[in-house]
């Protein structure tokens, strides 16, 4: 039993970054925006709040009142990562740049500048920043008995403040577009920003509100990750901002399709690390290198699935064209 | 008592290369419908622009109830209840008919949407001017007539009085459009002040009280309506007079240029079958027009004709070759003595080569590359003809000289000739580009799908003018018209669809509008075997 736990612990670990990464993406692309930067927002938003983490530790706060801190940390992800994404928004609103080409200067910017900070701040060659171990949701925290049973180990395992947070973004995001007139007014910008502009709503404003949100959920899924993926912060996402783009159009701009496509990606991300351990799975013994076939899994599942439902999948219109007022 | 609602005085805007208006003063006048007329790229559309905020003028003030005001936006207009429905529509479509109106003005409840008085509120609306719309149908989903019932509901949603139509006509079928006549005229009689912009003198002289024309950004004068005719208001539209009815010889048939055999095309939108068995012939020297009311099929078979559109079956022959065959499908019996048929379908650059031109329905879509200068769209038919390119390098000059032939011949007014973005253009000059282009090429078959839509008077003569001029020069010309009118003066030889098939052919010298009318609707037909002439 406790290999399921794992795995299932281990699946809404690495599912809720994606989670918050593909909701942030979507707030910008139904605002008209492509957010490509959401790798580099990531990295900055766990750089920042991984740097404050060691400076609270370091000054007793964080071990004193750790969810406090948590929390507080989780604040320092969002707003680094809002504020690093409106560069974006600036170039792609102001300017009116190419969105693709400016999120890739950002996304190239962004590990760049999280290894200079980390050696200004720990020194030459400490490219690893270490994250306190009392960042961690425990039986302690809680004050519950430590037990050996299937759902202590779901939920323990791997339990941080993020988790509870990721549940509550989605919610709202999901209220927010859907339920009120903010929602409206941002889905009818990246549909058709002519009628939005000739019914009184501000364009430019509402393009930058979905790129602030997509920032501050970037942010938050750059934390989520490096919690994620182990002890330390490192100067990258592997990938993971990528990949949220993909769960995105996966799941159609939508939020409820976004839960469950980030669901199924993290189930196979994790089905492929457990793979060694799972008896009932073919093992392809004879095969060289066969570890590789179930690492490419979820990457071949994925092209399966967006072949089988491309034909559904409907962008938002007006994303990636810069809103000129002049043009008919 | 001043009893001009809105005055528009001395304004003038100007846009790179162009002064699109100049000095036009225009009053408008409490409860009455004020039409604007002009030709194409008159400069309408721009100062009602500037009315509704979306464009600020170089010079010129407004004034609303005799007060000086500033409109620097939408939202501007709309807190003065200036309201207008545009010529595109400026509607979301994936959203609802609901959302739709409510946008930008949304009811709220502790910070969520409150659609339900909304609703309350718009179906209400709807039944007191009898518009007919269903508030959670989704936009994509809607005919372009409700959808412009759902732009008039925005106005009314918003207490606007003072309505803007930007050519309303121009997308709508004869029955809309008497709908909305009288839907105007009931707010007019409500006190309500309506801006009526249009090239249809029918229409002017149908519903506005008073008229003001522009000429080329210029104001030429308001007149009253009552006092006015077509042939008056025609020559301030223009400069000139308008022949109304196109002079032409009779016609003069040669041989058989186009051939159609049985054609039936699926449909898109439902599981019958667009187009029928239809089959006829086109003549050298002769212009067949096959009229009927939007939706019969039209669209459907000139895709099929034209190779936008892959038909069921049938058979089209271009000057003997066959472009279209589709082979039957195989019997139940085993017919291995017969020889195989095969499926012919020419792509449509190879139709082009041998000699089919093609005026499409969308112009915008199907008709230019609305990003690419004038010049590249002129030359689209044949740059890989020797005479434009060397090596697979288009020769520039060649193309540019190509060009500035083809803009004075055919008098394409642009900003800045032939290095114009198409988008930038006016719908008629547009129009005019592509004309030029597809009958410069020399067909045999021209095939021109509602070429005047949407034009001016002036524009319309002279594109009838060159569909007359190409028949005299001995092609077939193949004309899809819903415009009776113009069915009526152009064409040779009527055929008439109703639901996919033709119903009837008629000569334009004996039958009637009236009898044309009754085959439209589906309401006669002649027996299948139809009398030749």
């Amino acid at each position: 039993m406790s290999i399921l736990a794992d795995i299932f612990s281990a699946t809404i670990l690495f599912m809720i970054p994606l989670l918050l990464v593909a909701l942030g993406g979507m707030f910008s692309e139904r605002s008209g925006v492509v957010n490509i930067a959401l790798e580099g927002i990531m990295i900055i938003g766990a750089l920042c709040s991984c740097l404050f983490l060691r400076a609270l530790d370091d000054s007793g706060f964080g071990p004193a009142h750790p969810q406090t801190a948590m929390f507080l940390a989780i604040v320092v992800a969002a707003l680094t990562g809002a504020v690093f994404a409106l560069l974006l928004a600036f170039a792609s609103v102001n300017l009116k740049a190419d969105q693709t080409i400016g999120g890739t200067a950002l996304n190239m910017f962004a590990p760049a500048f999280a290894i200079v900070l980390t050696w200004a701040i720990q020194g030459q060659g400490q490219t690893t920043i270490l994250i306190p171990t009392w960042s961690r949701i425990t039986q302690e925290t809680l004050g519950v008995a430590v037990k050996q049973n299937f759902w202590q180990a779901f939920l323990f395992k791997s339990f941080y403040q993020t988790t509870i947070w990721a549940v509550f973004l989605f919610v709202i995001a999901a209220v927010v577009l859907y339920k009120t007139r903010f929602g409206l007014r941002l889905r009818s910008c990246g549909e058709h920003p002519q009628a939005a502009d000739s019914v009184g709503v501000n364009v430019y404003r509402m393009r930058y509100a979905g790129v602030f949100i997509s920032g501050m959920l970037g942010g938050i899924g750059g934390l989520a990750y490096t919690l994620a993926a182990g002890s330390a912060f490192q100067s990258t996402v592997a990938g993971y901002g990528f990949l949220a783009l993909a769960v995105m159009i996966f799941g159609n701009w939508k939020p409820l399709n976004i839960l469950g496509a980030s669901l199924f990606f993290a189930l196979f991300k994790i089905l492929s690390s457990y793979s060694g351990s799972i008896p009932f799975l073919p093992k392809f013994e004879n095969i060289k290198a066969s570890e590789y076939i179930y690492l490419m899994l979820p990457y071949i599942v994925t092209m399966i699935v967006l072949i089988l439902t491309s034909k559904k999948s409907r962008a938002p219109k007006a994303e990636g064209i810069p809103y000129d007022k002049g043009r008919r | 008592m001043n009893d001009y609602v809105i005055e528009m005085l001395n304004i003038t805007k100007e846009f790179p290369g162009i002064r699109a208006n100049d000095d036009i003063t225009l009053r408008l006048r409490r409860g009455e419908i004020h039409a604007l007329l002009g030709e194409n790229g008159a400069g309408k559309s721009t100062l009602m622009s500037v009315l509704f905020g979306l464009y600020q003028p170089e010079k010129g003030v407004i004034k609303k109830d005799g007060k000086i005001v500033r409109i620097k936006d939408p939202n501007d207009a709309n807190a003065l209840n200036i309201g207008m429905v545009h010529q595109h529509f400026k509607l979301v479509e994936v959203f609802t008919v609901l959302e739709n109106i409510i946008l930008g003005v949304e009811p709220q409840k502790m910070g969520f949407l409150e659609k339900k008085e909304a609703r309350k509120r718009v179906v209400e609306l709807s039944e007191r001017y009898g518009l007919k719309i269903d508030p959670d149908a989704v936009i994509e989903n809607i005919s372009v007539g409700m959808q412009q019932r759902v732009e008039i509901l925005k106005m009314l949603y918003r207490d606007n009085d003072i309505l803007i139509f930007d050519e309303p006509t121009a997308v709508l079928t004869p029955q809309e459009i008497d709908e909305l006549m009288h839907i105007m005229r009931s707010f007019a009689a409500e006190g309500k002040s309506i801006l009526f912009i249009t090239h249809k003198l029918n229409e002017i002289m149908a519903v506005a009280d008073r008229c003001t024309v522009l000429r080329k950004g210029k104001c030429i004068g308001t007149v009253d309506v009552k006092d006015t005719d077509k042939t008056k208001l025609s020559r301030m539209m223009v400069g000139r007079d308008v022949e109304f009815v196109v002079s032409k010889d009779d016609a003069r048939p040669e041989d058989t240029v186009l051939d159609v055999q049985n054609l039936t095309v699926p449909s898109k939108l439902h599981k019958n079958n667009a187009v029928k068995n239809v089959s006829f012939q086109v003549r050298a020297g002769e212009i067949v027009c096959l009229a009927g009311i939007e939706g019969n099929g039209q669209t459907e078979f000139v895709y099929a004709l034209t190779g936008l559109e892959r038909p069921s079956a049938g058979e089209i022959t271009l000057k003997g070759e066959p472009i279209v065959r589709i082979a039957a499908r195989r019997e139940k019996q085993k017919a291995s003595s017969l020889p195989k048929a095969r499926t012919t379908l020419m792509p449509i650059r190879q139709r082009s080569k041998l000699g089919m031109s093609h005026i499409p329905e969308d112009r915008q879509k199907f008709g230019l590359v609305l990003d690419y200068t004038l010049e590249e769209n002129l030359v689209l038919q044949r740059y890989w003809e020797p005479a434009f390119q060397k090596n697979g390098f288009i020769k520039k000059p060649a193309v540019r000289q190509y060009a500035e032939k083809l803009i004075k011949q055919y008098d394409i007014r642009s900003g800045q000739g032939p290095v114009t973005s198409a988008r930038s253009m006016s719908g008629g000059n547009q129009q005019k580009a592509i004309v030029a282009r597809e009958i410069d090429k020399n067909p045999d078959l021209l095939v021109a799908v509602q070429p005047t839509r949407g034009l001016d008077v002036g524009a319309i003569e002279y594109i009838h003018k060159q569909l007359v001029a190409a028949r005299d020069n001995g092609k077939a010309v193949f004309l899809v018209s819903l415009e009776l009118d113009e069915v009526m003066n152009v064409s040779d030889r009527i055929l008439v669809m109703y639901e996919g098939e033709i119903v009837g052919e008629f000569d334009p010298k004996v039958t009637t509008v009236e009898e044309l009318g009754l085959y439209m609707a589906g309401a006669k037909r002649q027996s299948a075997e139809r009398t030749v002439h």
